[in-house]
């Protein structure tokens, strides 16, 4: 299948040509399929917010190429256009670009700019406020009278409302409490099941992710250092380590457990899935003579 | 790009230019000037136009990086040039349908474009080697004696050391917030003009809001650190006139009676 989106030797440049030159990202292949979920992760200033504003053309690369079903997204402006309501990306702290009266139109600012109609952009609007956990009575309010974590909800609300093919999520979670993080990510996996759309997360915290996405990418000062699924990512916990990541506490123990003798798979990374086979590995020992 | 348009960036260096004191600078830069527009003929120009190179020089500031102040006026500076070369009185040389030009017309647009060009470049290399700190402080120290008339310098230079420390911010939030507004379909670019003000909207508010945020939180941190005006306040890095700063300034004064001279006698 070919991919949905996709990037070939990619590379930005900050403030070309002054004193101030940098480069941000450099060589990065990137391909993501339709319905998959994947995770970014990278230490501060390793250029994931870089990359991921190249996928709906914000920033244009100094070199190389982004294809969205195969077609370079800045071929013309119409493409870009386009591109920008099929590819939702939601910016680390996107709280602070709230500025309707109400909450229910800065939800519909995305889906008017897509010039629906008064009927659809309603459906989408409370489609989007439900998915997110935003009840009713809070519509009407006016977006700065919530609390922090309520219109950080709003604010990814307003991007889902778009039914973008691709949702890009910035670090989605910062700054909010434990639960807070949980029902988010909750919330942002329920909306993948029902559309089936392509999900793409960024974050510092693998713990936070690691239970939910299907591919795990790391970025390490500008490029991509490693690229696979969960478990073949947290094999290499050293190397982690070495650029300022952590590895799921589990899957430690678990690696542990293994030089122990315990015959425990490596794709145990989460509280769940080690205590599934803890519990097959007492089981099939007690079934043992 | 929004952040490439800021006025006045300053370019970190280690020449002596940089390590002048910004009071010297400041004079320096009003000498320059007043200098500039005593110029009258080919060699008070020359004379200048060598200062200012070797002003540039020693800086070790790109001539690039200097001239690209001059691009956003690039416009201006062409309708002068032609207002002069048209509208000046003489001697025609090349005439076709209601246009005239003469030597003198020339002359005068040649001279007018060089003068602002030059004026451009001489306060952009003040800002370039001055930090917009070390400007404010020098501002201050120099206005100084106005304290006297109970003019409120501190509070002033206060005032625009914020501002100077916070345009950085307001520019790259406002990149940001136009970004996170496009990403969800906003259009800056295009629509009459009623439309494009309308577009704004969804950048000014959030924009506004924060800045009010900001003022209030920064009002806040400076009173829990007890900030009350200028009063017996020191400073973490007080200036220092060396004897780099007086030979600057005796140099500056030479070229600017050097200047008088030529222009009593229209050389
Ligand atoms: N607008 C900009 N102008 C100049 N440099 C920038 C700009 N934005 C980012 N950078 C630089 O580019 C590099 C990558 O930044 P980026 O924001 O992509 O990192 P990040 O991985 O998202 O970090 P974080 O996890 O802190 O959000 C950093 O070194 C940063 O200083
Ligand atoms: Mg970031």
């Amino acid at each position: 299948m070919a991919p949905i989106i996709s990037t070939e030797n990619l590379r930005h440049l900050y403030s070309e040509g002054t004193p101030f030159e940098h480069v941000a990202i450099d060589g990065i292949n990137f391909s993501a399929e339709k319905g998959e979920i994947i995770g970014i992760i990278g230490h501060t200033g390793s250029g994931k917010s870089t990359f991921i504003q190249h996928l709906n053309g914000l920033l244009k690369p100094t070199s190389g190429r982004v294809l969205f079903n195969g077609e370079d997204i800045f071929a013309s402006k119409a493409v870009t256009r386009e591109v920008r309501f099929k590819v939702g990306l939601v910016f680390q702290y996107p709280e602070y670009q709230l500025f309707e009266e109400t909450v229910y139109k800065d939800i519909a600012f995305g889906p008017k700019n897509m010039k629906l109609d008064e009927e659809q952009v309603d459906i989408r609007v409370r489609g989007a406020a439900e998915f997110v956990g935003v009840d009713e009575e809070l519509l009407e309010k006016s977006p700065f009278d919530l609390s922090g974590g309520q219109k950080r909800r709003v604010a990814i609300a307003g991007v889902m409302a778009m039914q973008p093919d691709v949702l890009i999520l910035d670090e989605p979670t910062a700054g909010l409490d434990p639960s807070g993080r949980d029902s988010i990510i909750t919330n942002i996996m329920r909306y993948h099941d029902a559309t089936g759309c392509t999900i793409i997360l960024v974050t510092h915290s693998m713990e936070e992710i690691a239970r939910s996405v299907d591919r795990l990418v790391v970025f390490n000062k500008g490029r991509i250092m490693m690229d696979g699924v969960p478990s073949e990512v947290f094999e290499h916990d050293e190397e982690l380590r070495r650029v300022g990541l952590s590895v799921p506490e589990v899957s430690l123990v678990a690696k542990r457990l293994r030089e122990l003798g315990l015959p425990l798979d490596c794709s145990v990374y989460t509280v769940e899935q080690a205590k599934k086979a803890l519990l097959a590995m007492r089981g099939g020992a007690a079934g043992a003579p | 790009m929004l952040r490439d348009v800021t006025l006045g960036q300053y370019f970190p260096g280690d020449s002596i230019v940089h390590r002048l004191d910004p009071r010297t600078k400041l004079v320096l830069t009003i000498l320059y000037i007043v200098a500039l527009f005593l110029a009258v003929d080919y060699f008070s120009y020359a004379l200048m136009i060598v200062v200012l190179a070797a002003c540039i020089i020693v800086s070790k500031i790109k001539l690039r990086v200097i001239l690209r102040g001059v691009k956003p006026l690039i416009i201006i500076i062409i309708i002068t040039g032609l207002l002069n070369l048209f509208y000046t009185k003489g001697e025609p040389i090349l005439e076709f349908w209601i246009f005239k030009i003469t030597l003198e017309g020339i002359k005068r647009a040649v001279f007018m474009i060089l003068r602002i060009v030059m004026l451009i470049m001489g306060t952009f290399l003040l800002t370039y080697t001055t930090s917009p700190v070390a400007l404010t402080d020098g501002l201050e120290s120099l206005l100084s004696p106005l304290k006297k008339l109970r003019f409120p310098v501190h509070e002033l230079a206060m005032m625009m050391s914020i501002a100077l420390r916070f345009i950085p911010t307001l520019v790259e939030e406002t990149d940001k917030i136009m970004s996170a507004q496009k990403a969800r379909g906003a259009n800056f670019e295009t629509g009459n003009l009623f439309q494009r003000a309308k577009a704004l909207l969804p950048l000014l508010i959030p924009l506004f809001i924060s800045a009010f945020r900001r003022a209030d939180e920064l009002a806040v941190a400076m009173e829990s650190r007890c900030y009350n005006g200028g009063e017996g306040r020191t400073k973490m890095k007080a200036l220092h006139m060396r004897a780099r700063d007086w030979v600057a300034l005796v140099l500056g004064a030479a070229l600017l009676a050097v200047m008088i001279v030529m222009n009593v006698y229209k050389i």
